[in-house]
């Protein structure tokens, strides 16, 4: 039996040259097709919608290239290893049983990669988790609306103004409430399904569900929050442009949870006005008409549900 | 004292009468002998993954086209309910217990478990559990998903009985796993061959006693929880119900208090088998045999702090968030150990191509991906995109079945010459393997894109926007590749159960002792059991019979020197 006390330090390489130019060339190979694959958008996730949703790809795309050294480097040492140490006539293999500080060395290895990338995890998480102020030309807000939610993480804007909006997941559908300035939560501005938000503003969104948990999701405007009853969370978003933003509920709601899509439509802070005006009286004409309605049943408390009155 | 001396010193043996040796059916029913509860592990866990893997197929047939109408909602739904609880209740888990019961004793040196009769219950609770649970089928199959979250497992949300017999399912494989967990810590704890310590036992017993450990330590959260959940469906209570003062993120909790160790149990002994597997095919003793057993062992401890990571997106304080992604950074360490160990243990070997081996090194290569995903994962801003898409379910498929699978099938054909006594055939592994490896990989690698474009999982249909069509094809083509497969593996065992050359006792020329015994192992294993003096057994036993034969050879020619 062959006792050579060798370590790993000191392989029997015949062509360590040759053996440097695979592995360069296999890692070259290796990031190429990454580049290919990253031009296409098959690598990253969605962004462009919203500031938090490109940082987050952005820090993606760093933990990527990390993880794309570590990737072809340890393959490379598996098929490395295999192919030139498979076995042959004469190979005698080589009786080692360890190496301490060579795994020393790759455990301290691995960590470091660990702590750089928490470090850069702590570096962006402000610009990810905490809104910025709107910008001047975004629609206004007063101050106010957004202290409604008492929460030790709400994240806040530094000046404290934002679109506040509530959203409610319900099988299967978002509504979204937007604030006024009363404290009735009554008579709000509302809307199911498509969300109007006004460009260059910062929009904040009250997170809860009506019945099982969902999770709200566009995934150009950031990630994921878990709608979940008796709790509200948090998110928030600040589109550039206008826009359309489609997504779909993310947490298994029941049959139609596919169907439990989201749209967000981002138009221009005079536009947005002027939606909030239309749907303001498209609601109130909808109150008066059910108040109409309500005085008509009790007017003949016992008699038979009367015809429903036309709109006058 | 005197007296009990004596009794001890001088055993007397006294046989009325030789039972016969049980045959048919019966003795399969009635049996406590660990390696035939072993085989009836692995096979009824076989059917089982084989039941779950024709319900993954019929999902990828819906999903092979957007808007597809293959399937209903409510089927889809009960489909993926059905294939996760399958392959992790009555698959992962439990076959790693039939491996474990198989070649726990034979490999510490022991004539059976600690608890023969015990043994024999823990199977057939795994056998009531998966009857329960399928028996739906004949109702209602439960539509919540494997992770069953509050307040859709609720009963105003999931009215019929299938989620009862989910709970039940829990109930019942959990007091299987238990009683089992127990029993091979028993085991390992007090039978081992004498010379057998610590240090010397082999990687895979390492491996199971901190699956049992584990199992110990995370199944009764589970049982807690869906008792909770059965009271609150059936009994009026409100432990996950808001508008009593209950709260759905408890059952989150709880769940995943349980579940995230459940990732350790299923895969650690998957590690132990790779840990076991590629010594032997590179004639080289494992690389840093320590530092495999520690990372195991580490694995397991940081396992029960990192459960919150499946939370990221619930409505959580940033500290806690920190928190979990630390704690699941740290896992990655030793992980990574594992891993460069492996590799090192090939370099500088005479690394031989049975399939057993190939199974491993693919394993090595997919599990590294899934592992890297995984670190993805852990950055909890990056996970808000990520989380419940088609990236999560690549991921934990890269970890399941490129991690799990992969080490069970190179366990299949590293042990079945032991168990059966016959050889596989070599060719149909390596076409097997080849088919599975190509497959894994198409149907699970597009599917990180698949996540990425902005698929949720758990959805029966999406619309024909981006690229989605076209890589769900991709992905569905790729399932019925890795099924065949899978099939033809299934046929490989079936035909060599008869038709395979014989393997004799140690065909591998493996290191660890069920490979002293004859194939298949007598029903007491060992008439002796060998003194172990290193962590190779086997290895030093056969230098021992090499030297012997050759200085008798040299005694008969040098004419009775001794």
């Amino acid at each position: 039996m062959n006792t050579m006390p060798a370590a790993l330090a000191a392989p029997r390489i015949r062509h360590p040259r040759r053996a440097v130019a695979v592995t360069l060339a296999a890692g070259l190979a290796g990031l190429l097709v990454l580049a290919s694959g990253a031009s296409a958008d098959v690598l990253t996730p969605e962004s462009g919608g919203s500031p938090n949703a490109d940082s987050i790809d952005t820090l993606y795309k760093i933990i990527l290239g990390v993880a794309a050294v570590v990737f072809v480097g340890v393959e490379g040492l598996l098929l490395y290893s295999v192919v030139r140490f498979r076995a042959r006539k004469d190979a005698v293999p080589a009786q080692i049983r360890g190496n301490t500080r060579l795994e020393v060395g790759w455990t301290v290895g691995a960590a470091v990669i660990l702590v750089i990338l928490s470090v850069v995890t702590f570096v962006m998480l402000d610009d990810i988790r905490n809104p910025p102020n709107s910008d001047a030309s975004g629609f206004p807000v007063n101050r106010v609306e957004n202290v409604q939610n008492a929460s030790a993480y709400q994240p806040r804007t530094p000046s404290g103004r934002a679109l506040n909006i509530k959203v409610n997941g319900q099988r299967y559908a978002w509504r979204y409430t937007y604030p006024d300035n009363d404290t009735n939560a009554l008579n709000n501005v509302f809307s199911y399904e498509e969300m109007v938000v006004p460009t260059n503003t910062t929009v904040t969104l009250d997170i809860e569900a009506q019945d099982v948990a969902h999770s709200w999701w566009i995934p150009k405007l950031g990630g994921k929050f878990d709608a979940v009853p008796g709790h509200v969370n948090f998110t928030w978003f600040k589109i550039p442009r206008p826009g359309t933003f489609r997504g779909q509920c993310a947490e298994l709601c029941g049959r139609n949870h596919a169907d439990m899509v989201a749209t967000v439509r981002a138009v221009s802070p005079a536009e947005f006005r002027r939606w909030l005006e239309g749907k303001r009286r498209q609601i109130d004409a909808a109150d008066k008409l059910a108040e109409a309605r309500r005085r008509q049943i009790q007017a003949q408390p016992q008699g038979p549900a009367p015809t429903p009155a036309r709109q006058p | 004292m005197a007296a009990t001396d004596t009794a001890v010193l001088v055993p007397e043996i006294t046989v009325h009468r030789v039972e016969p040796e049980p045959r048919g059916w019966v003795s399969w029913v009635t049996t406590t002998d660990h390696k035939r509860i072993g085989i009836l592990y692995i096979v009824t866990t076989f059917v089982f993954f084989v039941l779950g893997g024709v319900e993954a197929l019929l999902m990828r047939v819906q999903l092979g086209a957007p808007d597809n109408t293959f399937l209903t909602p409510s089927v889809y739904n009960a489909l993926f309910t059905l294939h996760g609880t399958t392959m992790v209740f009555l698959f992962v888990v439990p076959i790693m217990a039939g491996f474990g019961n198989y070649f726990l004793p034979l490999m510490i040196g022991a004539r059976d478990m600690a608890f023969p009769k015990l043994n024999a219950l823990s199977y057939w609770m795994l056998l009531a559990g998966g009857l329960v649970f399928y028996v739906s089928l004949l109702f209602h199959p439960p539509e919540a998903g494997w992770t069953s979250y509050a307040p859709l497992s609720n009963r105003a949300f999931s009215e019929t009985a299938g989620m009862d017999a989910w709970i039940f399912l829990v109930h019942l494989t959990g007091i299987s796993s238990l009683l089992g967990a127990i029993n091979f810590y028993a085991t390992i704890a007090n039978m081992r061959a004498p010379g057998m310590g610590w240090g010397r036992l082999p990687l895979f017993v390492w491996a199971l006693l901190v699956y049992a450990v584990l199992l110990i330590l995370a199944l009764p959260v589970i049982a807690g929880a869906v008792t909770l959940l059965l009271a609150d469906r059936h009994f009026g209570t409100g432990f996950f119900d808001q508008s009593q003062g209950g709260d759905p993120l408890l059952w989150q909790h709880l769940f995943w208090f349980f579940g995230h160790p459940e990732v350790y149990i299923m895969i650690l002994p998957g590690f132990g088998i790779i840990s076991e597997v590629l010594p032997v095919f590179a004639r080289k003793p494992i690389f840093g045999y320590k530092a495999v057993a520690a990372a195991t062992v580490v694995i397991a401890f940081l396992a029960l702090l990192v459960w919150a990571h499946h939370m990221f997106s619930t409505p959580s304080a940033t500290v806690v968030l920190v928190f979990f992604m630390l704690s699941s950074f740290l896992i990655a360490v030793p992980t990574g150990v594992k891993i460069f160990n492996w590799v090192a243990t090939l370099w500088r070997g005479t690394v031989e191509f049975r399939t057993a081996l190939i199974f491993a090194v693919g394993f090595i290569s997919v599990f590294l991906i899934g592992g890297i995903t995984g670190v993805f994962l852990a950055v909890f801003p990056v996970d808000w995109q990520l989380t419940d898409t088609y990236f999560v379910v690549a991921h934990l498929h890269y970890v399941l079945v490129g991690g799990a699978v992969f080490a069970i099938f190179a366990g299949i054909y590293y042990w079945f010459p032991k168990m059966t006594g016959r050889m596989l055939s070599e060719g149909v592994g390596k076409w097997s393997f080849a088919l599975m490896y190509i497959g894994f990989n198409v149907t699970f690698l597009i599917q990180h894109s698949i996540g990425l474009d902005g698929m949720p999982r758990r959805v029966y249909e999406y619309p024909d926007v981006g690229h989605l069509a076209l890589y769900n094809l991709i992905s569905t083509i790729g399932s019925f590749i890795l099924a065949a497969g899978i099939g033809l593996t299934v046929i490989n065992v079936v035909r060599s159960l008869k038709h395979g050359v014989r393997a004799g006792p140690d065909p591998w020329k493996a290191n660890t002792l069920e490979w002293f015994v004859p194939s298949p192992p007598p029903a007491n294993n060992f008439d002796v059991i060998p003194r172990v003096r290193s962590v190779e057994p086997m290895k030093d036993i056969r230098r021992q019979v090499e030297r012997t034969e050759a200085s008798l050879e040299v005694g008969a020619e040098s004419g009775h020197e001794h």
